[in-house]
Parts: structure tokens; C-alpha cells; sequence
């Protein structure tokens, strides 16, 4: 007979105002098997944990059920609670009463008896609950960061100086992502290069860190501490040992008007390219999709002028393994380009343009070194608009949430605009100035009180062209919607900021969860914000929801932390939540009928034949095993097992019917609620 | 006549449904509480014949609920829950139970306004349906 212990945690108001608790405990001491049923204003505090310590001991319980939050917060802590006063720690399990009662449901007698069915449920699947011992497995130190941006980098640094092995895959041909495009940043106006260069070069200099630029991951398997990579390197066409970076070839290469993915499309580039100078690894890589040999089959002039005969027109794409123990995803952003917004003539009018292209113009690296001057015509503009929240905070457009940096990089762009074109009229259209930060408001307050930039509160309809000018035609809010029109000689969209190209894809090979706008979905919205619901992957800078330099260089740094915390054992425990085929005397041996319908339904290759076989080595019966140390536990073999051979540990067949007999089951001994 | 209160049984997955049920809290979004989640690893672990015991122990209604398509925890466990479903679900039809009161959805870990949404939806389909008692009177006949 089973000797179960129930607690109801009041949860300070959390659950205790909705959830008559009194009423949950005293219904479940009827239950039978229950001897002990109790409730307390905080189960999970010290006193709480003790309570149920001395229950164990002294009722000599076989199981407890703690009736409070998602098991997802505190089943770790009610665990270890009863393993420390000598109970299986399997053999403890949560009702959740509050995510999926008390919070989500009104005060009253409904509310309260769906949380007794709640622990009359986990009480009915305790009381079938076996003990089961963890199991071990070893970590493999080196951590994988995908993405070479400023979180990348600083998660890869971080580690690597911990002393802990790095692999690092980018797939553009450099590391540096948004930030090396950036001219200056906020809310220091410090130069954005200057300050990421050496970072990136510490990366490739690194002896803990291996990078793998111009590459992505083509599959990943395994679990915390024991994953499995596989990286496709690109081909670059260039032999990396050989090539010297003289940058001949880009020289002499005879296709040179592809726009520059770098200069956000206001530059030009030829075939055979380094990115830009400051790139790491600062060598070329030959973009297969316009060189004219790849095209046409002939020219190849970039290999005869290359001093060391470093390019290799016949290189394939490699595939690279390797064990991992951890993963950072720093993979970025993106900002919305092009057709988003017909009304503002992106695309049609040159001289429309989006932030990350008045970066380039700003930035003395880009295609005018530094000065402002229109696309059309390479007239410095005397008037320029910009408009905040182009496509941000506007459900019509699909995007609801606000892209947080645009507030501050537009008063950025505007202030720079000034300090360039003397005598220039900067203009800027918001909804709100959300400029939450160390220096941020004081930053904004230096655009408008000492650089003179014109705030007009209010949205833009519409851009047109009439007698080479832009007209900007909007409403000042603050003055009563009064309609406003401006003649500019340029509009600089601030464009939301979104997932980046190929984010879903990502996710989904990784198992991580993302929202409905592919921003990677953290843990918990508070208390986990690098962790993702996939044990060992982390997460690192805007790839997890629009963040600026500070805040993607802190996360970062947390990702790495947590990574190097994981690093510091030896060995992890693993949660027996695993899958075993029956085993039964001869000359059954196992209801299992050798079918192996599990073997295909298995994604993990777990699923095994043994043979069993007499003494003399005469076949009996050939019968499905599984291999615990592959099985992830999900129970999919369970569901297509014919005889019911195979069962789930934590997850019985047994256990899951008794449930949903409990659960239903609102008769006797409850009849009295 | 006090109106007719289903009872529903959701059966969900423990990375994306369960999760983001716990983000329904979490969030403080109301729902009706005539719905119960029972916790699997993941919807490939749902044997379907615990959807007739459910109604045949009372349930009005059942929700299954898990990762959406490719966003598996467990790479493939949605895609066999979906194709056993199709399946069983013709077959449910054959037998002549009403498959109306079985909703499948999926619901991510970062859907809490959805799976309140899932719920509200159900309980009210099922509360127009009534309560099922003709599985029930079938089930006592098969019994005896």
C-alpha cells in the first residue's frame, strides 16, 4: 500500500486567493493511499521544503505530490528536497495549481475543484511512480557559437578565456555581422570599427577558438554536453593556407558592379571580394552566382594574377564534424527592406534610403568616405527626414512590437547628418522617443537642444517626388493632427528590425522555440533569459528579440557564463526518462513480438535487436532493445507498440491511463466537495 | 437549468503546449476552467486509445495539443502523432464516434494567448455538442 504525502502551496496570494487550498488538501487526505495532506503558505521556502522532509521521515512516505506551480519551475527544488530526506527524487511530482489554475481561472468552487483534480491526478501517477536512478553522462568541453556578430564574439571570447574550447561558425565571409557596418554608435558617438576590430581579431588569433567562416550548420544531433555537429564550409574557391591576402585579384577582376552586401547595396563590389578591409579572415572569397568563369566558362584572370596560385575554381563545399558540449546562437538580425512600404517610395525614389544605408554614408569607410551625399546624385541634401518606427509598433504591418534601437540611432543618424552638412535641416517623425538607458535620454536631448534636429511627433502618409524634391507629407500630433509637408532632399527610414533570413530554419534544427515573429524564444520571459527550452543552447544578442550593442554584449556574456558553468563538471546527470522493452521468464522472455514498428518510428536510432538465443546459440526469439544512452525519452515507440512491449520510465502506459481515470473520476472520496 | 459545464481533457506535450499553458498563467490570460491538461513528453507518446478511455470515463471533450509541424523537441514525435491521428480519426468516424469533440492543435511554448484561445474554443464547440453520453451508453453495452 502506497504512503503518499500531498502539499498545497498557498503561493504567497498566487494561488491561495483563487484556489481555496484548505479545501484541495482536505479532499486529497481522502484519497486512499494519502496519510498525510497538508497545506502552507510557501512550500518551496525552507520551512516548506522542511515540512515535507519530516513527513517523509516520519510517515516514511513513498511518495509526494506537491500541489503549487508549473513543474517546469520548481520540480528541481521538491526533488532534491526528498532525495535529501532519503526518497527517490522520482518519486516526487507536481500538480500544477497555478500556471494552469489559479492564474489563468476566477475565485470560486469550479476553480478550486479543478485543483483537486489536478493532485488527485499526480496522486493517482505517484502512487504507480518507480524509483529510478539518474544517468551519467560526460560533457564534451568545447562550445559551438553560431553567428560571428558582436554576441557571437563576446560569447566566443568569454569562453574561450575560461579555457574552454570554441568552435565558431559565420556564414558571411567574415566575422564582425551589423556592427562593423555601423559608422558611429550611441550614445557615445564612439566609431564602431575601432572598437570591433580588435575583438575580431582576437577571435581568429585565439588558440582556444576554431572559425569557420563562410559556413553553416547542416545538422545537429545529440543533447546537452553530447552533441553532434556537422558545418558545411562553403566553397571559397581560394586556398586559405596559400592565399596571402594581397587583394590582386580583387584588383584585377574584370566584374565589378555587384552591390556591396556591406555597403548595404550603395557600394559596389567585384566577383572575387573581401568584404571590407578590416575583414577577418581578411581573405577573398569568389561569389560563385556572378563571377563570369563560373557564368561563362572562361576568364580565370584572377588566377593568373595571384602571386601564389591560391585560388581553386574546382573547391567543393566540406563538410566538417565535431562533439560539442554546448551551443551560443547569436545569429542576429535583420532590418525590413524594399517593397515594405509602397507609401514611402522605398524603391522607387534613389534617395529614400533605410538606416543601415545612412550608416554607410556616414561612415568614413563607406562609399563616400564619410560625407553625406544623396544616392541620386551625390548632392549633399540641405533638408533630411527621418522617419521612426517604419514598420515597427504597426500591426497593419505585421509587426506589433517596438525594434527598440531605432529611436536612439535615428537621433544618432540626425545628429551625425548635422555635424557633416552644416546648415542642414534634420527632421524627425516619431510616434514616442523611447530612450530607456545609461545616457540614452541625455543623448537624445544633445540631438535636439545641441545639434538643433526638428522632433515632429506624428506618422508619415505618404512620399513623393514633385520638382526633384521629396515631399513628406505628414501630421504633428502635438499641434492637433495638423497636417505637415516638408521638402526634402532625402528620407532615411528607420525599417523594423526582424528575425534574420532563415531564423525558423535554424530553430527548428536546433530544437529551440521562437515566437511568432522567428525571434528565438527564451526559457522564461524573466528569470531565463539566455537559456532556451532545449538543455545546453543558449542564447546571445538580437537573434532573441531587437537589442543594441550593450545589451547583446551583456547577454552574451551571460550565455557564456552559463556555458562555462556547465563546462565546470565532469559528468551530468541526466533525467532516466528513457524507454525499456519488457523482459518476462522464459519461454516468453518479452511480450514483445519482434515487429520493430518502434525501430521506425524512433527518431533517435535508439531501438536495438537482441537476439535471445539458448545455450546451445539456437534463435528463440529476436526482440527490440533499447539503447538507454541514445534514447531522448519522447515515447513515440510507446504509442506504436502493438503488444505493449515497450514502455516509457516516468511516463507508463499504466501511469497515464490511471491519470485520465483520476482525472474524470469525480465520485467517491471527493463526493463531499 | 443550470447551463451545461463540459468536461475536457487535454492531452499536450511537455516542451511547446505544456510550456506555453504555463505562459497562459504566467501572462494571467483567463480561460474557462472546464479543461485539464494531462503532461506527455511529447504528442508521439499519446497512445490514442486514451482517448476513448477518457470518454469513456466521462469526457465531454479532448484537446491534443503539441509543437507545431518541424518544431518537434524530438525532431519527428508531432509528424507520428499527426499521421496516427489522421488514421485514427477516420476509423473513430467508422465506429460512429463523434470526432467533433476531439480538437487537434498545436500551440508553441511561446503561444499563451493561443492556447487560451484553443480552450475557450473547444469548451465552447463541446458546450453546443451537450454532453457525451451516447459513448458512454455504447461503453456500458460493449461491457456487459
Amino acid at each position: 500500500m502506497s504512503r503518499i504525502g500531498v502539499f498545497i502551496c498557498h503561493c504567497g496570494e498566487n494561488i491561495g486567493a483563487t484556489v481555496d487550498c484548505e479545501k484541495v488538501a482536505a479532499a486529497a487526505a481522502k484519497i486512499p493511499g494519502v496519510v498525510h495532506s497538508v497545506d502552507y503558505k510557501y512550500m518551496c521556502s525552507d520551512p516548506g521544503q522542511n515540512m515535507i522532509k519530516e513527513a517523509i521521515r516520519e510517515k516514511n512516505l513513498t511518495g509526494v505530490v506537491v500541489g503549487a506551480c508549473s513543474p517546469r519551475m520548481h520540480e528541481p527544488t521538491f526533488r532534491r528536497a526528498c532525495e535529501e530526506a532519503g526518497l527517490n527524487p522520482f518519486l516526487c511530482e507536481m500538480a500544477n495549481i497555478r500556471e494552469h489554475c489559479s492564474w489563468v481561472h476566477e475565485k470560486g468552487d469550479p476553480t478550486t475543484e479543478k485543483a483537486i483534480d489536478l493532485v488527485r491526478v499526480i496522486v493517482e501517477k505517484v502512487r504507480r511512480n518507480k524509483p529510478l536512478v539518474p544517468i551519467k553522462v560526460p560533457v564534451t568541453k568545447t562550445a559551438l557559437v553560431l553567428g560571428g556578430g558582436i554576441a557571437g564574439i563576446q560569447a566566443a571570447l568569454d569562453i574561450a578565456n575560461a579555457g574552454h574550447k570554441v568552435i565558431m561558425v559565420e556564414r558571411s565571409p567574415s566575422i564582425g555581422g551589423h556592427m562593423s557596418q555601423l559608422s558611429e554608435t550611441f550614445p557615445t558617438l564612439d566609431c564602431s570599427q575601432c572598437i570591433l576590430t580588435p575583438r575580431m581579431v582576437e577571435v581568429a588569433r585565439h588558440a582556444n577558438i576554431t572559425l569557420h567562416t563562410y559556413s553553416e550548420i547542416e545538422s545537429i544531433e545529440g543533447f546537452i554536453g553530447n552533441f553532434k555537429v556537422k558545418i558545411r564550409k562553403k566553397a571559397r574557391s581560394i586556398d586559405m593556407k596559400a592565399c596571402t591576402g594581397c587583394g590582386l585579384c580583387s584588383q584585377k577582376c574584370p566584374t565589378r558592379k555587384i552591390p556591396s552586401e556591406f555597403d548595404a547595396g550603395l557600394g559596389t563590389r567585384p566577383a572575387i571580394y573581401v568584404p571590407f578591409p578590416q575583414a577577418v579572415p581578411n581573405k577573398p572569397v569568389i561569389d560563385r552566382l556572378n563571377c563570369t568563369y563560373y557564368l561563362k566558362g572562361k576568364c580565370r584572370l584572377c588566377e593568373k594574377v595571384c602571386p601564389t596560385q591560391a585560388i581553386r575554381f574546382d573547391q567543393e563545399d566540406e563538410i566538417v564534424e565535431a562533439d560539442i558540449g554546448a551551443v551560443v546562437l547569436a545569429t542576429g538580425f535583420e532590418i525590413k527592406h524594399g517593397d515594405f512600404f509602397p507609401e514611402y517610395g522605398f524603391g522607387k525614389f534613389k534617395d529614400v534610403i533605410d538606416g543601415m544605408q545612412f550608416e554607410r554614408l556616414a561612415s568614413a569607410s563607406g562609399p563616400t568616405l564619410g560625407e553625406i551625399r544623396r544616392p541620386s546624385d551625390g548632392k549633399k541634401p540641405e533638408t533630411v527626414v527621418f522617419i521612426a518606427c517604419a514598420g515597427s509598433r504597426d500591426p497593419a504591418k505585421g509587426i506589433e512590437y517596438c525594434s527598440k534601437i531605432c529611436c536612439m540611432y535615428t537621433a544618432k543618424h540626425a545628429m551625425l547628418y548635422r555635424h557633416k552638412v552644416h546648415g542642414g535641416n534634420a527632421y524627425i517623425f516619431y510616434m514616442d522617443i523611447r530612450a530607456g538607458g545609461k545616457m540614452y535620454e541625455e543623448f537624445v536631448r544633445r540631438a535636439i537642444e545641441e545639434d538643433g534636429v526638428k522632433y515632429v511627433r506624428g506618422r508619415v502618409s505618404r512620399v513623393y517626388e514633385r520638382e526633384g524634391k521629396l515631399i513628406v507629407q505628414g501630421a504633428d500630433t502635438l499641434l492637433g493632427a495638423q497636417p505637415v509637408e516638408i521638402e526634402a532632399d532625402m528620407v532615411v527610414l528607420a525599417t523594423a528590425a526582424v528575425a534574420n533570413d532563415g531564423a525558423e530554419e535554424l530553430a527548428q534544427k536546433m530544437h529551440v522555440s521562437y515566437d511568432a515573429h522567428k525571434f528565438f524564444a527564451e526559457a522564461h520571459p524573466k528569470l531565463k533569459p539566455v537559456e532556451t527550452n532545449t538543455a545546453g543552447i543558449f542564447l546571445a544578442g538580437a537573434c532573441q528579440a531587437p537589442k543594441d550593442i550593450p545589451e547583446s554584449v551583456a547577454q552574451a556574456s551571460g550565455a557564456a557564463s552559463k556555458v562555462g558553468a556547465l563546462f565546470s563538471q565532469d559528468e551530468l546527470t541526466r533525467e532516466p526518462v528513457i524507454a525499456v522493452v519488457n523482459r518476462s521468464a522464459p519461454p516468453l522472455y518479452s511480450t514483445c513480438v519482434g515487429c520493430f514498428l518502434c525501430q521506425a518510428a524512433c527518431p533517435y536510432q535508439a531501438i536495438e535487436r537482441e537476439e535471445i538465443r539458448t545455450r546451445d546459440g539456437k534463435l528463440i526469439k529476436t526482440v527490440a532493445k533499447v539503447n538507454p544512452g541514445l534514447c531522448q525519452g519522447c515515447g513515440t515507440c510507446v504509442a506504436v507498440c502493438r503488444t505493449k512491449a515497450i514502455d516509457l520510465q516516468g511516463f507508463s502506459n499504466e501511469q497515464v491511463f490511471a491519470e485520465v481515470m483520476a482525472l474524470l473520476d469525480r465520485s467517491e472520496p471527493d463526493a463531499g466537495i | 437549468m443550470p447551463e451545461f459545464e463540459p468536461r475536457i481533457v487535454a492531452f499536450v506535450c511537455n516542451w511547446c503546449t505544456y510550456a506555453g499553458a504555463d505562459l497562459t498563467g504566467t501572462s494571467r490570460i483567463k480561460y474557462s476552467p472546464n479543461v485539464e491538461v494531462i503532461r506527455f513528453p511529447c504528442t508521439g507518446r499519446i497512445d490514442f486509445m486514451l482517448l476513448l478511455k477518457a470518454f469513456a470515463e466521462g469526457a465531454d471533450g479532448i484537446i491534443i495539443s503539441g509543437c507545431h509541424p518541424n518544431d518537434c523537441h524530438y525532431t519527428s514525435g508531432n509528424f507520428h502523432a499527426r499521421r496516427r491521428w489522421i488514421l485514427f480519426r477516420g476509423l473513430l468516424d467508422f465506429m460512429g464516434i463523434d470526432v467533433e469533440r476531439v480538437q487537434f492543435s498545436w500551440v508553441s511554448a511561446a503561444e499563451g494567448a493561443k492556447w487560451a484561445d484553443v480552450v475557450n474554443t473547444t469548451v465552447e464547440a463541446v458546450r453546443k455538442l451537450g454532453p457525451y453520453e451516447n459513448f458512454r451508453k455504447i461503453d456500458r453495452a460493449g461491457a456487459v
